[in-house]
């Protein structure tokens, strides 16, 4: 026969493994919900299947000559040098959005031409490159 | 002439190192029960010539010296007096001057201020901190020299970036690092205290202090980057779960965990391993931290100048450290018999614990989890507060009612005589709930839960003031930071659901109407300042139902040195809400960009944090006094 005290031990011991099973798994999962996949004009248009509700970065460089603005919305091109997508946004523009600079956009294709921005990053910085911009830009330089 | 002067004071550190290790070591060997007075002298003057070497580095910035390569990259002779000064420890290089000047003077005042504790334990931990000193002397010295040497002499400095101009952001890194460096001396006290056996209660008390500075001091700098990004950053946010932001948080969680398990450390001699843990644990992620971020393996929106070669520094040396208190820990472990009783302040005291860590690994999960995708598949991911959110609300929810419950149960077998008061309160804190709701707007279902819960913890914090009054043993720091953190919440709550935004693209001279305001861009104007230019716009905004007319006027700055365009937020504070208007402009366009954002309850959120620190500085004085 087990003890009291061994019969405590294991309800407290498996009562402790179900919660930290259940907490992980949690976690894990909405990680696997949450996390934002980042993405160039060329992985876009080469997926088989775009996602569309989901959240995503798309990374590159602002296209010259491609921002329009009016009282509403900004839009602009952001280009890899091999393809393009339109973004359209709404909302403030960090100090460094300028043509010819590197961006990342975060928010929903709405197909694999236009995108529907609601955040635009940039660092602070004035030789910031996105970090995951750098492997785009190395492989471009070859 | 100030190079060579720091790098003596650099090389003759590290040679005090070696010798108070020596000079510990003899100490060991002999049969004295005192610590001998040479050790003292040693670690008095480390202290001191560590506090001259960074006044040397600060003097080199005030005098723009840019023969060295630290000043040059970082400042510029037109800049204000105040930054000057600031920019010392807003770079790599000085910053990691000032990490060691913390754990040196840590040292001596550890040294000093535990006199009643047994030698062998004080001596170990000096060893074991000047180990860490020295590798961090090392690091300094052949890799993050602050006093290298350009040559030839450049006639003008670089200067420090714009954003770092900012008084919050100045003091910010000496007080996170008060927190987070201070940690390492009950990492030193942890090994000595497990080469030693010195464990339980006196071991308890002889860092509790130490725990409780570091943690304080830890939040208000928390506080202070908080401040910061709200200010200069312009999203009108507080908390972007952005690494750096993580990096500190960290630490903070293992904090909290000690702060609660030395109480049962110290009355109930339980918990002593899982106390060496996290003493071990702060520390390790101080350092991880620190790794994170300056190896530039973690993308974020603060910028300090990445180098690898730094990362593998602190990797390794990172490392070394993991490896041996692990090692050491698994030598000593014992397993210990200890007869909890499920209903009890212990049990409370472990579920505070088992939280603590629920949120230090959901972090350093979301923090981490991208190097490993990039690495494991090649998929770039970003990991960002839609996360954070979904896992942490929920779990703060119970974690409010505990922490309400917890602190008012009694040690080894608790009753809970006063169920009926508890229901009481749960019902006030509802009521009080809907009456919010009816006097305002509505809100989801999650956020009912978060103001309730938080109202819970605030009404029986005061409850508990009031009882602890009347029998006349107050606990004032304990719910002073209790309710402080309901209050936090409480407020966070409020401000998110109570918040207003609005993005417009503006001309000079056009308005425009939304809710119930109205926007109205009247002017632009250019002025000349000291060190920077700027565009003024001057914006009214009236409110039509309340009588509220007011005129803010952001700014973009235009710095010359180093060249970069800023964006100055005009923020109006109130006692009730903040407003707050950002302008940028766009490329070859009239159109200005404009956020116009009202933050309810910004204040209250700040002073809620300081409440919590203040807590911790209260609990400091009471236990000075109690010696």
């Amino acid at each position: 026969m087990l003890t009291k005290k061994v019969k405590k031990r294991i309800s407290f011991l498996s009562l402790l493994l179900i919660f930290t099973v259940l907490a992980v798994f949690f976690i894990l999962k909405s990680l696997n919900n949450n996390i934002l996949y980042f993405k160039s004009p060329t992985d876009i248009k080469s997926e088989q299947d775009t996602i569309i509700n989901k959240k995503i970065r798309v990374g590159g460089m602002v296209k010259k000559n491609s921002i329009k603005i009016d009282n509403e919305e900004i839009k602009f091109i952001i280009t890899d040098f091999k393809n393009e997508l339109l973004v359209s946004y709404t909302g403030t523009v960090p100090n460094l959005f300028i043509e010819g600079k590197g961006v990342v956009a975060e928010g929903n294709l709405k197909d694999k031409k236009f995108f529907i921005a609601d955040r635009i990053l940039a660092k602070h910085d004035e030789n910031y490159m996105p970090l995951e911009l750098r492997g785009i830009i190395k492989k471009d330089a070859k | 002439m100030l190079s060579n002067i720091g790098n003596a004071l650099l090389f003759s550190n590290i040679l005090l190192g070696i010798s108070i290790i020596y000079f510990s070591f003899e100490n060991l060997r002999n049969k004295e029960q005192r610590v001998s007075k040479k050790i003292y002298r040693l670690s008095l003057l480390q202290s001191t010539l560590i506090i001259i070497c960074f006044f040397n580095l600060i003097a080199a910035f005030i005098t723009s010296d840019f023969s060295i390569i630290s000043v040059y990259q970082n400042s510029h002779s037109l800049k204000p007096f105040f930054y000057k000064v600031s920019g010392t420890w807003g770079n790599h290089e000085g910053s990691l001057l000032l990490w060691v000047i913390i754990l040196t003077i840590f040292s001596f005042l550890f040294l000093i201020y535990n006199k009643s504790h047994p030698k062998n334990y004080r001596v170990y931990t000096l060893i074991v901190q000047n180990i860490l000193i020295l590798g961090f002397l090392f690091f300094i010295l052949f890799n993050s020299n602050p006093f290298g040497v350009i040559l030839p002499t450049p006639s003008e400095g670089l200067g420090l970036n714009p954003i770092l101009q900012d008084p919050a952001l100045a003091i910010h890194p000496p007080l996170l690092y008060v927190g987070f460096v201070g940690s390492s001396i009950y990492f030193s006290a942890a090994i000595a205290s497990l080469i030693t056996d010195y464990s339980d209660k006196l071991f308890a008390q002889s860092i509790k202090n130490w725990v409780l500075i570091s943690w304080s001091f830890q939040t208000l700098g928390i506080l202070t980057g908080s401040i910061w990004a709200y200010y200069e950053l312009g999203w009108g946010g507080f908390w972007f779960w952005d690494p750096v932001e993580n990096a500190s948080l960290l630490p903070w969680f293992a904090m909290t965990a000690l702060v609660h398990s030395l109480i049962a450390l110290e009355k109930r001699k339980f918990l002593y391993f899982w106390v060496i843990i996290l003493c071990l644990l702060t520390f390790i992620l101080s350092v991880t931290g620190t790794f994170l971020v300056r190896s530039g393996i973690l993308n974020s929106v603060h910028t300090f100048a990445n180098d690898p070669s730094r990362g593998a520094y602190i990797l390794i040396f990172l490392s070394l450290m993991i490896f041996a208190s692990v090692l050491l820990f698994f030598k000593k472990f014992k397993t210990s018999n200890y007869n909890l009783n499920a209903n009890s302040k212990e049990t409370f005291i472990l579920i505070n614990n088992w939280f603590m860590i629920f949120y230090l690994i959901t972090v350093l999960l979301g923090t981490i989890y991208p190097i490993f995708t990039e690495v494991l598949t090649d998929n770039k991911v970003s990991v960002g507060p839609p996360y954070y959110n979904t896992v942490i609300i929920p779990v703060v929810i119970f974690f409010l009612f505990f922490m309400a419950v917890g602190p008012q149960t009694k040690w080894i077998k608790n009753k809970f005589s006063n169920l009926n008061l508890l229901i009481k309160i749960l019902f006030g804190a509802i009521l009080i709930n809907f009456v919010i709701i009816y006097l305002s707007k509505s809100y989801s279902l999650i956020s009912n839960f978060i103001i309730i819960s938080s109202i819970f913890l605030i009404l029986s914090s005061l409850n508990d003031l009031y009882k602890t009054i009347k029998q006349r043993k107050i606990d004032l720091s304990r719910i002073i930071s209790h309710s402080g953190f309901g209050f936090l919440i409480l407020f966070i709550g409020l401000n998110y659901n109570f918040s207003l935004e609005k993005d417009l693209n503006l001309k000079v001279g056009e308005a425009r109407k939304f809710e119930n305001y109205l926007l109205e861009f009247k002017n632009l104007q250019l002025k000349d300042f000291k060190n920077y230019k700027a565009v003024v716009g001057e914006f009214k905004i009236k409110n039509l139902k309340e009588n509220l007319e007011l005129t803010l006027n952001p700014e973009i700055r235009i710095y010359e040195s180093p060249n970069t365009i800023t964006y100055e937020a005009s923020i109006r504070t109130g006692i009730l809400k903040d407003y707050y208007l950002t302008m940028s402009n766009i490329d070859r366009s009239e159109y200005y960009n404009i956020k116009f954002q009202k933050k309810p309850f910004m204040l209250w959120i700040w002073i809620s944090v300081i409440f919590i620190s203040l807590g911790g500085f209260l609990r400091l004085f009471k236990n000075e006094k109690n010696y």
